[in-house]
């Protein structure tokens, strides 16, 4: 039997929100990516947004790729580059929802200096960040979130450095939701990126995934399905855990759940608060004052309430 | 280019005494310049605080960034986020950012980089002057590409060259680069910055056709093509892998040819109606210094000297740097006895003037290791030698 | 006059650099002078001594620094004793009369001292000290004139202190105008 791929194409659930045109991607058989593509198509699906307003950033990497695919203004950066492009859209036209979507090694290694100065500034993007524990594109390197003894190409008798804990990090930087799931969670990270995207201020989102040509490969431990029944086994559901207990040890436990979720001034929401009491009520930002640039917020919002709640009584509908 | 009168609200019209580092910030808030992301460092900050004071009222956008690497990465977000957006830095800061200069080159993403040289290499002098980093804004990020760098030589030119590089920037969607020094940065002159309607500006050129039609590029070797805005429906797709008139990737060396020769000749293709240069007394001369920035005003004393001596001296002052002013210099090459290149570096564009002469007539450098301007009596030395 | 080469001259906290800028501005904006200000900015500048360099002419600056200044101001002895001997014969040496212990009887310059500081207290605050200066050197040296020296002041005093900067200008002009015609000063 033959698949038809112009007509595959058509007829799949992703072709509003992939580019269809650019298919099939790159990444292996088993990698955690596309899952959690899947999954970030659904929930923009169910988050009501409206897609012309969604912009995808990423970095360098496989998980770099993911702005290349999905059908969304997008822009693919330079290595570790994400998130101070993401925060230049954002700033520039802030009625954008600004998505970042890259590895770990692009996120907290190249680009880890972005990563806290964006969390400390509470800037209002999502982050979802696809934590392989390994430098997928470039052969299997070792990255900052590496566990402790795993072996990768450029440590070939085991990693003797300590990795960072994600959640921790982001923590003390200032991010005001924090989650982590692992590419299996689907259901988990759906809900995850629909919250984030709600949220006001800086959301980062932690999947731990399969990279099964090179991490698992290299340490011996089997295929992806391998890893998936590992993740079953060993994740640990903890919402509102305390950041400074989730870190991982090689094939340890996997501390899950949402960790952080509270209410700050975003910078733009600082930056207004600062300039409105030095300009007067006059104060615009890009020619639009703060009630305005409210109203039309709300009017936004009530459109997306409207869209959300159409999208999932079909969904109801479809599942009864 | 098709240009409009300046958005009154950014142009603080009227005469001031104000540094050229002041005077570039409000180039940019006049040009329509509305978002800054930049980091401190001496000598350019003060373009950085004085957008900084300003942003509030002209409804701007300031973000002290992190780093150099994070603000020109914030500059090419904002530029498709459909803001006119700049940066400044010097010789370390842009050291930094040559890595998404090349981003900006092959996204074709308009914004602007003002250089206020110190003296290098490394942190070397970071409070005196310099013209060291002639060769970096050209070359300096990886690959095949091409920009526009422009020099001033006052406070005044500053503010008018900040507008005409928005203005270049906005139609080639190429980085445009201000090279200028510490002494013009940070003198004190009179700056008159026009009313409003005086001003011309290139407006951001917004695709609005059919979704179907749009690409994000054309590689036709010419500047013009518009640029999408995100959030305009139009589902854009940029990025620093070599691609196709779409945005998508297309790695091949066949496409590679394509790209790059757009990439080089939408800049050097239309060299004649981007460069500007200043010349004085060029016709019958036997000796042309060939100056830019400060030094350029420290040459003119040299050759006022000169003339009083009977030397038949004529100026070529380079407002644009890069492109580099070939023909000009292949066309004087043959007619004169000696280029005299007074630069405070260790010989930089005077490697182009030798270039572009051809053994032809002599080529004379006046170098300056950096830290202080020449002393005329330095360059009047090298014109009486070049005219022997 | 052509050109003429001005350090302004002292401690931080005096006020220098705005002697220089209120100057310049003065010149240029109003006089209808060509009028180039730089200062140092190195390490020297973050300690104590402090210098603003003005070049003025009747014709576009070229040269933007100073290389043989005709006239100084000098508020503090560290300014003083730097920077003095840089002075041509005929140069115009101005010192803070309290704060400056001369080191000779300078035959060859045209010295001018005032008591900047005290008068400035008097008025309320040493914090005008620099602008008594500025009256004082307006006065004597007629490089720049008074009417152009005080339409330069808003932007560079706050609004809030204008007036009394205003005033603090014009103690020390009127006590030039006087030291004039008591016989010493520039011709």
């Amino acid at each position: 039997m033959t698949t038809d791929i112009g007509k595959f194409k058509h007829d799949s659930p992703m072709s509003g929100t992939l580019r269809m045109e650019r298919m099939p991607h790159i990444w292996c058989p088993g990698c955690g990516i596309g899952s959690e593509v899947n999954a970030f198509a659904e929930a923009i699906k169910r988050s009501g947004i409206d897609p012309k307003k969604l912009v995808v950033v990423s970095g360098i990497g496989c998980t770099g790729r993911v702005a290349g695919y999905v059908d969304f203004d997008s822009i693919h950066t330079t290595h570790g580059r994400a998130i101070p492009v993401a925060t230049g859209i954002k700033l520039a036209n802030p009625e954008l929802t600004v998505v970042v979507f890259s590895g770990e090694g692009d996120l907290t290694g190249i680009g880890g200096n972005h990563l806290i100065h964006a969390a400390r500034r509470n800037m209002d993007l999502v982050v979802i960040c696809n934590n392989n524990f390994t430098y997928g594109m470039t052969g299997g390197q070792v990255t900052p979130t590496t566990p402790h003894s795993a072996i990768a190409s450029t440590t070939p008798y085991g990693n003797y450095e300590y990795p960072f804990s994600l959640p921790f990090l982001v923590d003390a930087a200032g991010a005001t939701y924090i989650a982590r799931w692992t590419s299996m969670d689907v259901r988990n990270v759906t809900q995850s990126i629909e919250e984030a995207l709600a949220h006001k201020g800086f959301s980062f989102i932690e999947i731990i995934s399969p990279c099964t040509t090179l991490y698992l490969r290299r340490n011996r431990l089997g295929d992806g399905v391998d890893m998936l029944q590992h993740y079953q086994e060993n994740t640990v559901l903890k919402h509102g855990c305390d950041t400074r207990e989730t870190a991982i040890d090689f094939q340890g436990k996997i501390v899950i759940g949402k960790f952080v979720d509270k209410v700050k001034p975003t910078y733009l929401e600082a930056v207004d608060q600062c300039c409105v009491k030095l300009v007067g009520d006059d104060y615009q930002l890009y020619g639009k004052t703060i009630p305005e640039r409210e109203a039309e917020e709300k009017a936004e919002k009530e459109k997306v309430a409207a869209r959300r709640a159409a999208v999932l009584a079909e969904q109801t509908e479809a599942n009864e | 280019m098709k240009t409009v009168p300046a958005e009154p609200k950014g142009v603080d019209s009227g005469p001031h005494f104000m540094d050229g580092d002041q005077a570039i910030a409000e180039g940019a808030l006049a040009a329509g310049c509305r978002f800054f992301a930049g980091y401190p460092i001496t000598p350019s900050t003060e373009t950085a605080e004085r957008f900084a004071e300003r942003a509030p009222e002209v409804g701007a956008l300031f973000i002290q960034m992190e780093d150099e690497l994070a603000s020109i990465a914030a500059l090419i977000g904002a530029a498709w986020g459909g803001r006119k957006a700049m940066t400044v830095t010097c010789g370390p800061g842009f050291s930094l950012m040559v890595e998404n200069i090349g981003l900006a080159a092959m996204t074709e993403t308009p914004l602007v980089i003002a250089n206020v040289q110190r003296g290098g290499p490394s942190t070397g002098l970071p409070t005196l002057t310099a013209q060291q980093d002639m060769m970096q804004a050209r070359y300096g990020s990886h690959g095949d590409y091409a920009i526009i760098a422009l020099s001033p030589d006052s406070p005044q030119e500053c503010f008018d060259i900040t507008v005409e590089a928005f203005n270049l920037s906005e139609f080639y969607r190429v980085p445009v680069i201000i090279l200028t020094d510490e002494t013009v940065g940070h003198m004190h002159e009179k700056v008159v910055i026009p009313p409003a309607e005086q001003i011309q500006v290139v407006p951001r050129n917004n695709y609005s056709g059919p979704k179907e039609d749009f690409r994000p590029y054309k590689f036709d070797c010419q500047g013009g093509h518009p640029m999408a805005r995100a959030g305009d429906g139009y589902n854009f797709h940029i990025t620093g892998l070599t691609h196709d008139e779409r945005g998508y990737p297309v790695m091949t060396a066949e496409q590679s040819k394509i790209v790059v020769t757009h990439l080089m000749e939408k800049i050097h293709g239309n060299a004649d109606k981007i460069i500007r240069l200043d010349e004085d007394q060029i016709d019958g001369a036997d000796v042309v210094v060939v100056s830019y920035g400060i030094t350029s005003r420290i040459a003119i004393k040299a050759i006022q000297d000169a003339r009083k001596e009977g030397i038949k001296v004529g100026s070529l002052r380079l407002i644009t740097i890069w492109p580099f002013c070939e023909k000009r210099i292949r066309e004087l090459a043959p007619k004169i006895k000696a280029f005299v290149v007074p630069e405070i570096n260790y010989g930089q564009m005077v490697l182009e003037v030798e270039r572009c002469a051809g053994g032809k007539c002599e080529t004379i450098s006046v170098n300056h290791c950096g830290g202080a301007v020449h002393d005329p009596e330095v360059i009047l030395a090298a014109i009486r030698k070049a005219n022997q | 006059m052509s050109t003429q080469e001005i350090r302004f001259s002292g401690f931080g906290g005096q006020g220098i650099i705005r002697c220089a800028l209120i100057t310049g501005k003065a010149l240029s904006l109003y006089d209808d002078k060509f009028a180039t200000m730089t200062q140092s900015f190195g390490p020297e500048a973050r300690g104590s001594a402090c210098a603003a360099q003005l070049v003025v002419s009747d014709e576009r600056v070229l040269y933007p620094y100073i290389t043989c200044p005709g006239i100084l101001l000098a508020l503090s002895q560290e300014a003083y004793d730097k920077y003095w001997s840089e002075l041509p014969k005929g140069g115009i040496l101005i010192v803070e009369q309290d704060l400056v212990k001369l080191s000779g009887e300078h035959p060859d310059l045209v010295l001018m001292r005032v008591p900047a500081t005290r008068f400035a207290e008097e008025l309320g605050n040493r914090l005008f000290t620099n602008l008594v200066a500025l009256g004082f050197f307006t006065a004597v040296t007629k490089v720049v004139t008074a009417d152009a020296m005080k339409k330069a002041l808003p932007g560079l005093v706050p609004d809030r202190f204008l007036k009394i900067n205003i005033k603090a200008f014009e103690k020390g002009y009127e006590y030039g105008i006087n030291a004039l015609s008591a016989g010493g000063g520039a011709s």
